[in-house]
């Protein structure tokens, strides 16, 4: 066992765990925050996706010891910093989820996205997204809800920009 | 209302007020929601067993069919909200325990609204009665001067109110009618109208708890080493290096019980579930598999199928001799469409949380279809009486069918007797694709003639395992599959044959364990049903949607159909290289058919649109209805185009999302939905969309490149 340091959600957290566990482990069972699942455990699902740094990151193949103190870890938890992201409201507005289970990864993925490439095209959510999967078919809503979510930012760009 | 306070007892230790797990909040399946508990005595008027108005106002629902993303926690709801004129954010939700007062609690054969549609209904308006009633009383005035609105009942005339919290007490003592007025559907103001699900914000958030998401103190976790070859003992284990793995508390025998037979497993439990992964990893099983090697294998599996075809099956149905009609009929065909084994892999793996007391009570929190089927499962399992049984289900990430089976559950049953702790077993993604159960692989073996340009002859054969059968032991070998009904029969397809039909079954057994799968085997025999009326029209030289419609004498078919015709632009001539296929099944009540075009591209094809139409009757939410049959038109073109599952020498030949793979966001084509009217009796909404997709999808490759698909799954972009 050994202690890390991490930088969870912005805030410092304390974990004594094996150095091979993966982060998604950590987060959901010594961090408490359930929103990251576990689909496959082998990076082909992406229902585990957080951002490290700001890149979106497969939780379930990322060793907590590889993981910094310095390093930025945001999950769907802290996707909003406290409030629900653009992204989310958009999600609810299209009615993005059924069963929501792979939704806190395609947020993140979503959010991974629109962050480096705030109008993306059908051809850039294509790329971006096709490593989330979602069983129950949600896609074409998905893709609504990143077109109405970047178009919500730019409305919001607009707003500070005038001010 | 008699034994009201017993009773009232009753359901409070049946939902959970009183213990730790899913209590209430907006749809309370969030994590705070956890904590909060309704205080006893504020709970006044039970209208049976599933609402409860209490003197503060709020409206608590019983909800008997668990949520797995389609949308039952806001479909019952409403049902109740409309007859008690409430809004939909003023009912709160607990899921149903399994006890038998709450009836049939099982979410599947998309029966959510279909079952519930009247006794919530009536419900309502019985409690709407007794809190009129009550008013009226209280004011001394003529119940029809009062109306129930937005919670309360007025009295419009003198602009007076009493809220419902108001008159819960004194609306209890009343009796509950048993005929109660319901609402005439030109008066709803939330069935059938667009809302959104109030639980959407938690599942986006990461706040909704899924059964994976519970804990419990003092749970201890397990993974399951199960037999690599389906079915086995355990001859020998050597836990040597599993031991050395910190967290590992103990390595034990444990078995997957299924309904037509029980594997022996290895359970390694750990402080942690990556502890038990990695104790799992290192242990070494040695198993005694008898002749799976040599019996467990798909491809005998359906070359015992393509034999069986060569025979008479056992007959379903028969109308005209058609055995004969076949043999002198001059334009005929005969064709086998097959479709494969499939596994259900939803994201959230197969988990489940057991506590086994030392008192002997049971507590359980899971992600499962049916607490009612669950506790008949637990109690016979751990002998046991279901009073001893507390079941929290939890929200599901998905399910399709497989988590109507309890195999997992009674895995951490068995666990946690032996270990007299809270455990929490997850199965492994290689679990979910190796073990099963699957939809069975079925064959469709297909005759049929045509006489005058139009389709009067038609005999589907079904071969295959059946679910029944495995399941419930319930075929006899000299019977055809019952539930082939509610599927192929021509009762429920409504295709009329002048001439000749017959429906038979033949029974191929296989040890693979199978189930029901979205739409169970409407999925399986769509394909061959549809294909061939697609076969058997350009047979006819007519065109498909025309021949249909020629057989079809039943008016919703026919909308229906004329309606998708219409939406799809069926008429309209496309490029060369481009084709457009339909097909029409219904399935769990409701009727759906579906268009789809596609081009040629490189050395296959692709997929520009699908159009999906379907008449469900009444329904409550129609964004709902939508989002379903996108689903369903997601799965549907998955099961035709990505993997099966195979069995070779008893091993299954997938094991993750790498072999096992589902369509991915940049795969899914454009698709549009469209609900018909009808003002009939609710139908199914999770499934029905999901049959016409895939023969859809072969009629129109047909349509675009000429080539006759009959086997599922193909390579979309190898049509060679």
């Amino acid at each position: 066992m050994a202690v890390y340091n991490l930088s969870l959600n912005g805030k410092k957290v304390k974990v004594d765990v094996e150095p091979d566990m993966p982060l998604l482990w950590v987060i959901r069972d010594f961090a408490d925050l359930k929103g990251t699942k576990f689909g496959c455990g082998m990076a082909l699902c992406g229902a585990c996706t957080i951002h490290l740094n700001g890149q979106p990151a497969r939780a379930c193949q990322t060793p907590v010891s590889s993981v910094g103190k310095n390093d930025k870890i945001t999950t769907i938890e802290g996707i909003g910093e406290g409030k629900m992201s653009i992204i989310q409201k958009a999600w609810i507005e299209e009615q993005v989820p059924q069963c929501g289970y792979c939704q806190s990864g395609q947020i993140m993925s979503a959010a991974a996205l629109l962050k480096s490439n705030p109008t993306p095209s059908d051809a850039d959510i294509d790329a971006a997204m096709s490593g989330n999967l979602c069983r129950c078919g949600t896609y074409d809503r998905i893709r609504k809800a990143i077109h109405r979510a970047s178009a919500e930012m730019k409305v919001a760009d607009k707003g500070i920009g005038q001010r | 209302m008699e034994n009201t306070q017993t009773s009232r007892r009753d359901f409070l230790k049946a939902a959970g007020f009183t213990s730790l797990g899913l209590a209430v909040g907006i749809s309370g399946f969030t994590k705070d929601a956890s904590l909060k508990k309704i205080a006893p005595a504020v709970l006044k008027l039970e209208i049976n067993p599933f609402i409860i108005i209490d003197t503060t106002g709020n409206i608590t629902l019983v909800n008997p069919r668990p949520d797995m993303g389609q949308g039952s926690t806001q479909a019952v709801p409403s049902l109740l909200a409309e007859e008690l004129e409430v809004s939909l954010e003023k009912v709160l939700i607990v899921q149903s325990d399994g006890m038998g007062k709450y009836g049939s609690q099982t979410s599947g054969g998309s029966s959510s609204v279909r079952e519930l549609w009247m006794p919530i209904r009536k419900a309502g308006a019985a409690a709407r009665e007794m809190l009129t009633t009550t008013a009226a009383k209280r004011w001394n005035l003529p119940a029809a001067e009062c109306v129930a609105e937005d919670g309360k009942i007025w009295h419009k005339a003198s602009g007076k109110s009493l809220s419902y919290g108001e008159l819960a007490d004194d609306a209890s003592k009343l009796e509950i009618p048993k005929e109660p007025k319901l609402k005439e559907p030109k008066d709803f103001k939330i069935i059938g109208k667009y809302n959104k699900r109030l639980d959407v914000p938690e599942r986006v958030t990461g706040k909704a708890v899924y059964g994976i998401d519970v804990d419990v103190p003092g749970m201890v976790y397990a993974a399951i080493v199960h037999s690599p070859m389906i079915h086995g003992k355990v001859a020998s284990i050597d836990d040597s290096e599993t031991k050395k793995v910190k967290g590992v508390l103990k390595v034990m025998k444990t078995e997957r019980t299924m309904p037509h037979r029980t594997s022996e497993a290895v359970a390694v439990v750990a402080t942690n579930w990556w502890a038990a992964l990695k104790g799992k990893r290192a242990l070494k099983v040695n198993w005694d598999n008898g002749d799976y090697a040599k019996t467990v294998n798909t491809a005998g599996y359906f070359a015992a199928t393509y034999e069986a075809a060569k025979k008479e099956g056992v007959n379903f149905e028969e109308k005209g001799d058609f055995t004969v009609k076949y043999a002198n009929a001059k334009d005929k065909l005969e064709s086998h469409y097959e479709t494969p084994f499939l596994a259900h892999a939803p994201i959230e793996p197969e988990n489940a949380v057991v506590h086994v007391k030392d008192d002997g009570n049971v507590e359980i929190w899971a992600p499962i279809q049916g607490p009612d089927w669950a506790l008949r499962d637990v109690c016979g399992y751990l002998k046991v009486k279901p009073e001893q049984v507390k079941i929290n289900v939890t929200l599901l990430g998905g399910a399709f069918g497989r988590k109507a089976y309890h195999d997992f559950l009674l895995e951490a049953c068995h666990i946690s007797k032996e270990l007299k702790k809270p455990v929490k077993v997850i199965w492994t993604r290689e679990d979910d694709i190796t073990q099963g159960p699957y939809r069975p692989g079925m064959l469709s073996h297909m005759q049929g003639f045509v006489e005058d340009g139009k389709i009067t002859g038609f005999h589907h054969h079904a071969i295959g395992e059946s679910i029944v059968g495995q399941v419930f032991k319930g075929l006899k070998d000299d019977e055809a599959d019952p539930w082939l009904s509610e599927e192929i029969s021509t009762g429920n397809n409504k295709y009329q044959f002048a001439t000749a039909s017959k429906v038979s079954w033949t029974n191929v057994k296989t040890d693979i364990p199978v189930v029901w799968w979205r739409s169970v085997y409407a999925s399986n025999f769509g394909w061959g049903q549809e294909c061939f009326i697609d076969e058997l029209a350009h047979l006819a030289k007519k065109d498909p949607l025309k021949a249909r419609l020629e057989i079809l004498p039943d008016d919703r078919f026919k909308k229906v159909l004329d309606t998708l015709a219409e939406k799809a632009n069926w008429d309209e001539k496309l490029p060369e290289g481009s084709g457009r296929g339909i097909a029409v099944f219904k399935s769990f009540g409701s009727i759906s058919a579906c268009c789809i075009t596609v081009s040629k591209k490189d050395t296959g094809v692709k997929i520009d649109k699908v159009v999906s139409v379907i008449d469900c009757g009444y329904y409550v939410n129609p964004d709902n209805v939508k989002a379903q049959t996108e689903g369903n038109i997601v799965m549907g073109i998955t099961a035709a185009i990505k993997d099966g599952i195979t069995f070779t020498n008893g091993i299954c030949d997938q094991t993750n999302y790498h072999q096992f793979n589902v369509m991915r966001l940049n795969e899914a084509p454009p698709m549009e939905i469209h609900i018909v009217d009808s003002g009939a009796v609710p139908g199914g909404v999770g499934e029905p969309g999901l049959p016409p997709i895939a023969p859809a999808l072969g009629n129109a490759i047909f349509a675009a490149t000429g080539k006759r698909l009959r086997k599922l799954p193909f390579d979309i972009n190898n049509i060679a």
